[in-house]
């Protein structure tokens, strides 16, 4: 099994206000379409980590592998390509575009990758938001739906790319237990049948428990290492 | 790139009105701009015209200029090495006249930037009024060559140039001195010169060019009349009146002139530097006026994009999150803020066409003395680019900076929340 991400000896500080080590000598790696919830206490440093495989956050040492390719030191604009076409991000709060309809939300990762032509991004924006249930409400203002319902078009929008890993930030954090199910559901699908890799931190232990393995972290380091 | 353009377009379809309130910023500066110059350079250019149809683009005269280094006496005692001292001299008696006028005459008129030459003999003269004299000026001219230069036939109110022609002493009258001395066309006048010649003159025709200086006190006779008044021969004149075919450069034809006669040459620009600075303080004026209200639109599009972008921290950083560069961040808010630039400046150059047309439809109040019907309005396409160029960089100015700073916004920090 090929694997998605790797990170070798991972260390981060915080210098404001105080310095801290918030992430110590972290190593480990998750193969291709694995599902792998990462969860411990508040302030253990497990949503700074997600943040530092994301690209997002750049300070810091070691060395992150995604794919295969090495992230670690590349240049801003190089880092939002590379986000662009292989990650898929969701968060505890949906942030969608309040100005543009579901359809939009969804297809503006794609054209901003611009692999395909509009035609076929609106087709396969169609598809995504058919798998999870939410084509009826394409044109719809994004901002007109409920919670869970948005929720659910972020992932959407993180799909379109076909990207190799999806990163998760508290995606449950706002949903009732239902729509929590209803994510968990879709996460495990694509983790299993389509192949994506999903990285999600969560709180929620029930959401960890069914998962394929759990990375557990306590002050900034990783458990049973 | 069509993203962002999608983006921005949607930013500010979605805030309508905040959209139109900052381009009617932009509209006001740019039609107020376009206002002021209109009518600031139709003012210049209406003083402009006055001022030329009085002065010629270049006056040739004899200046009164004595050497006061040579004296008789210090001749007579150079040999003996005597110092002489000669307290406060006085001018000899000297003509003013150009020496060998009618050879320069013929030359200038060979000249190929020259378009028209017209000879001058000017003196004072009184005008008797019953027992009251009236101090004025009486011009001996070659009336055609006169009336070329400073287009007499439209500033004729009774009578044609060309009368003074045909009539035995005729005379050609300011309206102003005309009214003061109470005359009509066909009416008798009597001149006295400052040596006591009289004569006198039939009016037939009045003139009135709009400048009251020239108007109360300027009469036009033939230059034989003069002469004759003057008790001078004929090829008697202290004048030389030209005009170029352009008058821009008269000052250096001025000085090339002089060079060559060696008489003084006064370009018209010297001759009315007073109006030529007023013109420039006009200038500077509208351009002052005009920045200030365009920099105050600039801050109106500056604070409006600011609070765009605090609105947006969420959007941007989700998009930079998606994979959108800081580039493409600068590319979405800046063409904003050239969107509002452009339309704004397009409704303001329509406004201050608007503005400056009825401006120039409003009549001017009523004065003899001025020969204006509306208000001076000019319509030139260079201030109309100006204007759209002034228009797209404030807003470009305005933009940047807030763009950079959206541009620089720190994904981690809000998206963690």
């Amino acid at each position: 099994m090929s694997i998605a991400l790797k990170v070798e000896n991972l260390n981060k500080y915080f210098h404001e206000p105080d310095e801290f080590h918030v992430l110590q000598d972290i190593s480990f790696s998750v193969n291709k379409g694995e599902f792998v919830p990462v969860i411990g206490k508040s302030g253990c440093g497990k949503s700074t980590l997600l943040y530092l495989l994301s690209t997002l956050d750049t300070d810091y040492t070691g060395q992150i592998f995604i794919n295969n390719t090495l992230v670690t030191g590349q240049s801003q604009n190089s880092l939002a390509q590379f986000r662009n076409e292989n990650i898929g991000f969701v968060f505890q709060f949906h942030f969608l575009l309040p100005e543009f309809t579901v359809l939009e939300n969804v297809m503006l990762p794609a054209l901003k990758l611009g692999k395909y032509s509009k035609e076929k991004i609106e087709e396969k924006a169609i598809g995504k938001l058919r798998q999870l249930q939410m084509d009826s409400f394409a044109n719809k203002l994004s901002s007109k739906l409920s919670g869970g319902q948005q929720q659910r078009v972020a992932i959407t929008r993180a799909l379109i790319n076909d990207p190799a890993i999806i990163m998760a930030d508290e995606p449950t954090g706002n949903l009732d237990s239902v729509n929590t199910g209803l994510v968990f559901d879709i996460f495990r699908d694509l983790s299993h049948n389509n192949g994506i890799t999903v990285l999600t931190v969560t709180h929620d232990l029930d959401f960890a428990k069914n998962a394929d393995r759990v990375i557990e972290m306590t002050d900034g380091r990783i458990n049973g290492k | 790139m069509m993203v962002d353009a999608l983006i921005a377009k949607r930013h500010l379809m979605a805030n309508k009105k905040q959209t139109l309130v900052a381009m009617l910023g932009v509209t006001f500066g740019i039609g107020m701009f376009i206002l002021m110059i209109s009518f600031m350079i139709g003012v210049n250019q209406f003083m402009e015209n006055t001022m030329l149809s009085s002065t010629p683009d270049i006056h040739i005269y004899n200046d009164i200029k004595t050497d006061y280094n040579v004296s008789i006496a210090g001749e007579y005692f150079k040999s003996k090495g005597t110092l002489v001292a000669v307290h406060h001299p006085k001018p000899k008696q000297i003509n003013l006249n150009l020496k060998n006028a009618d050879g320069i005459m013929n030359d200038l008129r060979e000249d190929p930037a020259i378009k028209f030459v017209s000879p001058l003999l000017s003196t004072q003269a009184f005008y008797n009024y019953g027992p009251v004299q009236i101090n004025g000026y009486i011009y001996g001219v070659n009336i055609l060559d006169e009336a070329k230069i400073f287009d007499l036939s439209s500033k004729m109110t009774a009578g044609v140039p060309e009368n003074l022609l045909t009539a035995d002493k005729g005379i050609i009258m300011g309206r102003g001195l005309a009214n003061k001395l109470n005359l009509g066309m066909g009416d008798m006048v009597t001149l006295t010169t400052p040596t006591g010649t009289t004569m006198s003159f039939r009016v037939v025709g009045l003139f009135a060019i709009g400048i009251g200086t020239i108007d109360d006190t300027r009469s036009y006779v033939s230059l034989a009349n003069v002469q004759q008044l003057m008790a001078k021969d004929r090829s008697y004149i202290t004048d030389i009146n030209i005009k170029l075919k352009s008058n821009k450069l008269a000052r250096e034809k001025a000085e090339e002139l002089f060079k060559k006669y060696n008489y003084k040459s006064d370009d018209w620009e010297t001759a009315n530097s007073s109006v030529m600075a007023s013109n420039i303080v006009r200038d500077v004026l509208t351009y002052v006026v005009s920045i200030t209200l365009l920099t105050v639109a600039g801050f109106g599009i500056y604070n409006i994009m600011n609070m765009t972008i605090n609105n947006k921290m969420k959007d941007i950083a989700i998009l930079k999150a998606q994979g959108f560069s800081g580039r493409d961040i600068v590319q979405i808010f800046l063409s904003q803020s050239l969107f509002i630039g452009f339309f704004g400046a397009i409704m303001g150059e329509i406004l201050g066409f608007i503005l400056a047309y009825c401006l120039s439809r409003v009549p001017f109040p009523h004065n003899d003395f001025i020969s204006l019907k509306f208000f001076p309005v000019i319509f030139n396409p260079n201030h109309y680019l100006f204007g759209m160029f002034f228009g797209l960089v404030t807003p470009f100015i305005a933009g940047l900076m807030p763009s950079l700073k959206a541009s620089k916004i720190d994904p981690v920090v809000i998206l963690r929340g």
